[in-house]
Parts: C-alpha cells; sequence; structure tokens
C-alpha cells in the first residue's frame, strides 16, 4: 500500500510530504518530496546589498535566526578580512548559545508531544519563552533578530542585559533536570525511543547527515571545536557523544548539548571583554550619529553605505559553523560590486532530511514518528 | 598540509589533472577538467581522507563561456581540512558526469543544481527537480533568469 503523509501532517513540522509504501505495517520504502516551502531565497540574496541580505538570513532556519545570521556574516567578514572585536565575537557566541537551546527546546518540545508526552512542550516553551524575550530585549524581534551584521552587532546590547540572562542562566539546569524527570526514565518513552531509528554511522557520513546525529552515533565531531570561529576556542565546553545512534541516544545527546550551551552562556557572561561591539571599519560600518553630525569623513562614508553599499573584493569562501542541526555552510562568491553575485546556502536539515530513509526503511511505521522526529529538520532550511 | 603539497599529491596520482588551482583566504580550491570529476573524487575519498561532500553547487558566471562552474565542497574530519573542487562547463548544453556512485549524499545536491542552474548530471540515479514544481519552465538561478514578471499558474 502507498501512504501519503503530508504535505499537512502535524508530525512533519512543516509542509514535507513522505510517500511510504507499506507492507502491513512495515515501511518498504520512502520517499521525501521537498519543495513546499521554496521561497527562491538564493535568487533574493543577488538582489539585496551585502548588509541588506542579512535580513534574509534569518527566514531560512527560522529556529535559529542568530545563527544563520553568525554564519553569513562571519563569511562576508572573511571576503572583507574584517576583524571584530572580542566583545563583539562574544557576545555572538553568548546569543548563539541562546539560540541552540531556543531551538533545541521546540525540538524537544514537539517531538515528545509526537510521542504523546504532551506536558513536556508547555515545560519547554516555558522556558523558550524566556530565551525570546531576551532576543527582544537586543534586537527588538522575538524571532527575526537579524542582531549581528557585518562588522559587529546591530545596536548596543540594551541596559540591564546582563541581569535578564544571568536569571535566565541560573534556573536552566534545574528546568533541564525538570524535562529529564518526565522523560529519561519514563517507561513509555524508553520504548517508543530505545532502538528506534538505528542508522549506522558510515552510512549517515555518505548520506550528508550531520550534527547531534552523528554525534549519537559515536562521533565526536563537533564544528565547534574543530573548525572553531568567533572565538569558541576560549570556551570550556564538552561534545556529548553516545554510540547507539537511535532516537533515544540522540535525545540525550541533545539534552547534554542544552547544559553545555549553558555552560558557554555563563562563561560568556562572566568573562565578557570590555571594548566597542563594532569593527573599526569606517567604509563598511555606519558611524555613530555623534560622528556622523560632527565629521565630514563620517558623514561622507554613511553617504555612501547607506545610499549604494560597501563593495566586498572579489573573491569565494564557504564558512561553516555548528548550527543546532548540525552543519551550516554559507558560500558566498563576490564580484566586487556591493551586491552578492552568488550565495548558496548549506542548511544542516537538508542533507539530514537525506538521511532519514536509512532510519525508516524497513521498520514500523509508528517508529517513523519516532525517527523523524529525532531528526529534527526545520523546512525552511531544506527548501530555502 | 600546506596547498603546493596537496596539488603536487593531485599532480603524481594524475599528471595535468590540476587545470589550475587557487589559495585564497585559508581555502584551497582545485580547478580539473569535467571528465576528470568522478575518478578524482574516488581518489580523493579513499586515498585523502575527504569522507565527506559538504555540498555541491554551482554559479553562472553569464555572459562569459564557459558558463557554469559547479563546485564540490569536500571535508574530512581527520584531518579536518576543506577542500573545493571546481568544473567549469559551457552554456550550449552543460552536463557533467554524476558523483552520486562516490558519495550518496551528491544525490539531492545535484538535483538542485539541475533543478535551479540546469546543469544535467550524467549517470545520476534519478535526476528531476527537487524544489519547484514538475511543470516548471526555466533555471531561476542562472544569471539570465528574470527576478519578476514570470508568471505560473498551476496546472493541477
Amino acid at each position: 500500500m502507498t501512504l501519503n503523509m503530508g504535505p499537512q501532517h502535524p508530525s512533519t513540522h512543516g509542509v514535507l510530504r513522505m510517500v511510504l509504501e507499506l507492507d502491513g505495517e512495515t515501511v518498504t520504502n520512502v520517499e521525501c518530496d521537498i519543495g513546499y516551502l521554496h521561497t527562491g531565497i538564493e535568487k533574493e540574496f543577488e538582489q539585496k546589498t551585502w548588509q541588506q541580505a542579512v535580513t534574509l538570513t534569518d527566514r531560512i532556519d527560522y529556529l535559529c535566526p542568530l545563527t544563520n545570521n553568525l554564519c553569513y556574516c562571519l563569511a562576508v567578514e572573511k571576503l572583507l578580512g574584517l576583524e571584530i572585536p572580542p566583545a563583539a565575537q562574544w557576545m555572538r557566541v553568548l546569543l548563539n548559545e541562546l539560540t541552540r537551546i531556543n531551538s533545541h527546546l521546540v525540538w524537544l518540545g514537539t517531538h515528545a508531544m509526537d510521542l504523546g508526552a504532551m506536558s513536556v512542550f508547555l515545560y519547554c516553551f516555558r522556558e523558550r519563552e524566556d530565551i525570546l524575550r531576551i532576543f527582544e530585549m537586543f534586537a527588538g524581534q522575538r524571532m527575526m533578530t537579524s542582531y549581528f551584521r557585518i562588522g559587529g552587532l546591530a545596536l548596543d546590547p540594551p541596559r540591564g542585559w546582563q541581569h535578564a540572562v544571568k536569571k535566565f542562566i541560573d534556573a536552566f539546569p534545574s528546568r533541564v533536570d525538570q524535562y529529564e524527570d518526565l522523560l529519561t526514565n519514563n517507561p513509555i518513552w524508553l520504548k517508543r525511543t530505545k532502538g528506534v531509528g538505528y542508522a549506522p554511522l558510515e552510512d549517515l557520513l555518505d548520506c550528508g547527515v550531520t550534527g547531534p546525529i552523528i554525534r549519537a552515533a559515536g562521533l565526536a565531531w563537533d564544528i565547534r571545536k574543530s573548525e572553531p570561529y568567533s572565538s569558541y576556542d576560549k570556551f570550556d565546553f564538552d561534545v556529548p557523544v553516545r554510540t547507539e545512534s537511535d532516537v533515544y541516544a540522540r535525545y540525550q545527546v541533545r539534552v547534554e548539548e542544552m547544559r553545555q550551551s549553558a555552560r558557554i552562556v555563563k562563561q560568556a557572561l562572566e568573562g565578557m571583554p570590555p571594548g566597542p561591539w563594532k569593527a573599526d571599519a569606517p567604509h563598511v560600518v555606519l558611524p555613530d550619529r555623534e560622528k556622523m553630525k560632527t565629521q565630514i569623513e563620517a558623514l561622507i562614508y554613511h553617504f555612501k553605505i547607506v545610499t549604494e553599499g560597501f563593495r566586498v573584493p572579489e573573491g569565494e569562501v564557504y564558512q561553516v559553523v555548528e548550527s543546532p542541526r548540525g552543519e551550516m555552510g554559507y558560500h558566498v562568491v563576490s564580484d566586487g560590486t556591493s551586491k552578492p553575485y552568488r550565495v548558496f546556502i548549506h542548511g544542516p536539515s537538508f542533507g539530514n532530511l537525506q538521511g532519514l530513509p536509512l532510519m525508516i526503511k524497513g521498520r514500523l511505521v509508528s517508529d517513523a514518528i519516532a525517527a523523524l522526529g529525532s531528526t529534527d529538520f526545520v523546512l525552511g532550511d531544506v527548501d530555502r | 598540509m600546506n596547498p603546493e603539497q596537496f596539488v603536487e599529491i593531485l599532480n603524481d596520482w594524475n599528471a595535468g589533472a590540476v587545470l589550475a588551482w587557487k589559495f585564497d583566504r585559508g581555502e584551497l580550491t582545485v580547478e580539473v577538467a569535467p571528465e576528470q570529476i568522478v575518478p578524482l573524487c574516488q581518489f580523493l575519498k579513499s586515498e585523502q581522507g575527504f569522507i565527506r561532500l559538504s555540498a555541491v553547487t554551482a554559479v553562472d558566471r553569464y555572459p562569459m563561456e564557459p558558463r557554469f562552474e559547479v563546485l564540490y565542497l569536500l571535508h574530512s574530519i581527520e584531518p579536518s581540512r576543506r577542500l573545493r573542487v571546481k568544473c567549469r562547463l559551457g552554456g550550449e548544453q552543460p552536463e557533467i558526469d554524476s558523483v552520486t556512485c562516490v558519495w550518496r549524499s551528491a544525490n539531492w545536491y545535484e538535483r538542485e543544481v539541475f533543478d535551479l542552474f540546469g546543469v544535467r548530471f550524467r549517470n545520476h540515479p534519478d535526476l528531476r527537480r527537487i524544489l519547484l514544481p514538475e511543470g516548471w519552465k526555466g533555471h531561476p538561478l542562472r544569471k539570465d533568469y528574470p527576478v519578476t514578471g514570470e508568471k505560473y499558474t498551476y496546472s493541477e
């Protein structure tokens, strides 16, 4: 029998269509049909100036907008050869780890709900709300933050941000304990997740799967450690690894990642270096209001940047960062003008979704839901 | 490993395989002839540890000829390094061999390049559009494809 799952199905987390070939309750073949959320965002990049394009990056993987902002900004900064001041780098790390927690909370809540544990969702979204309030404090936006700009941050951090972040991060580890109380030893949860959705490491790597799924299959590969960016090498954190490569192992890895992210946020908060939030690059970064009103050069730069944007030297770079879902990469090509020539976005969900059939084929159809939830994809990231 | 040494290794494997190379902003780009892509990738995967294909993408250099650059973004986890392999294809009938026989992950990436750029991949197991509807005309990421003004009516 052929079963059509999606594009409107609550557990596909967006508009994904899966065509399942069934033999009784066993899935014999599965094909993913994607593209329902394709918006042509890569084409749109070519119409915007370099700085304007930051706002597009939010809308790709909408559960971790700041990670997208960061990856794009790092790529363009690499093209420009721009040095970012330490304070801005640390703030980027801090907000990125909050984003990771935010994304994992959405994943945990919805994944648990798919498998019948309704209450976890409510707990997770309680903490997510706190994080979104912090984002709103910084950027004025809850989700589409665009808070990182080429050359540093968009705005100075708001007054009292330390207090808000500290309050959240002090309470958070005990909140993770609460989720674990609900799930980790829960017999129903164990039955639904242990040994389910197994896939061997070699096959996963070959299919382009990255991130927590790979770490749950036994490979300690985290881009924050292997190719550190934005001063991640100055932070002390562990990379959780499991070897079972099932849905439960992925759950364990992500829960531990939330704890490690909280550790990083704490370190960033306590050790935040003093200094400016924007790079000293007048041809790229908009001048202060004060300077603009008093200095003719600053006024000229302001006029140039606002009217035609800045030019980026010719070249191409591929910048990768560790997003909550895995390896996120921006391949940015410049032809020396004030608009990107080509931006290719390698979303982690695209590769992860390609590995999904490995976890589903030959198993029960009810386990397909568990495996699907454990891959944690975002369709905006797949279809772009 | 420094880039000269690496290019040396590639030349030892097949003299003349590397048409050009560039080391820019810490990233190595190697340009090879399109016919060489599958054997080269097999060599890189089995002998040089590039077990991951991070992505396949393309750049349209319209109106320059050869017009398309197909880019293979390779990654080796241990030791940690990245490589960009570039093939140039003419605009008349852009075609290149598929590397799905080397990495399975190439499947969707090549379909995406086919969908958005119209580059055909020979020996691809399932070369169909992936992001756009099946009946779509044209390839949107080509530089001569208009940003606005295209109408599309859904037939079903």
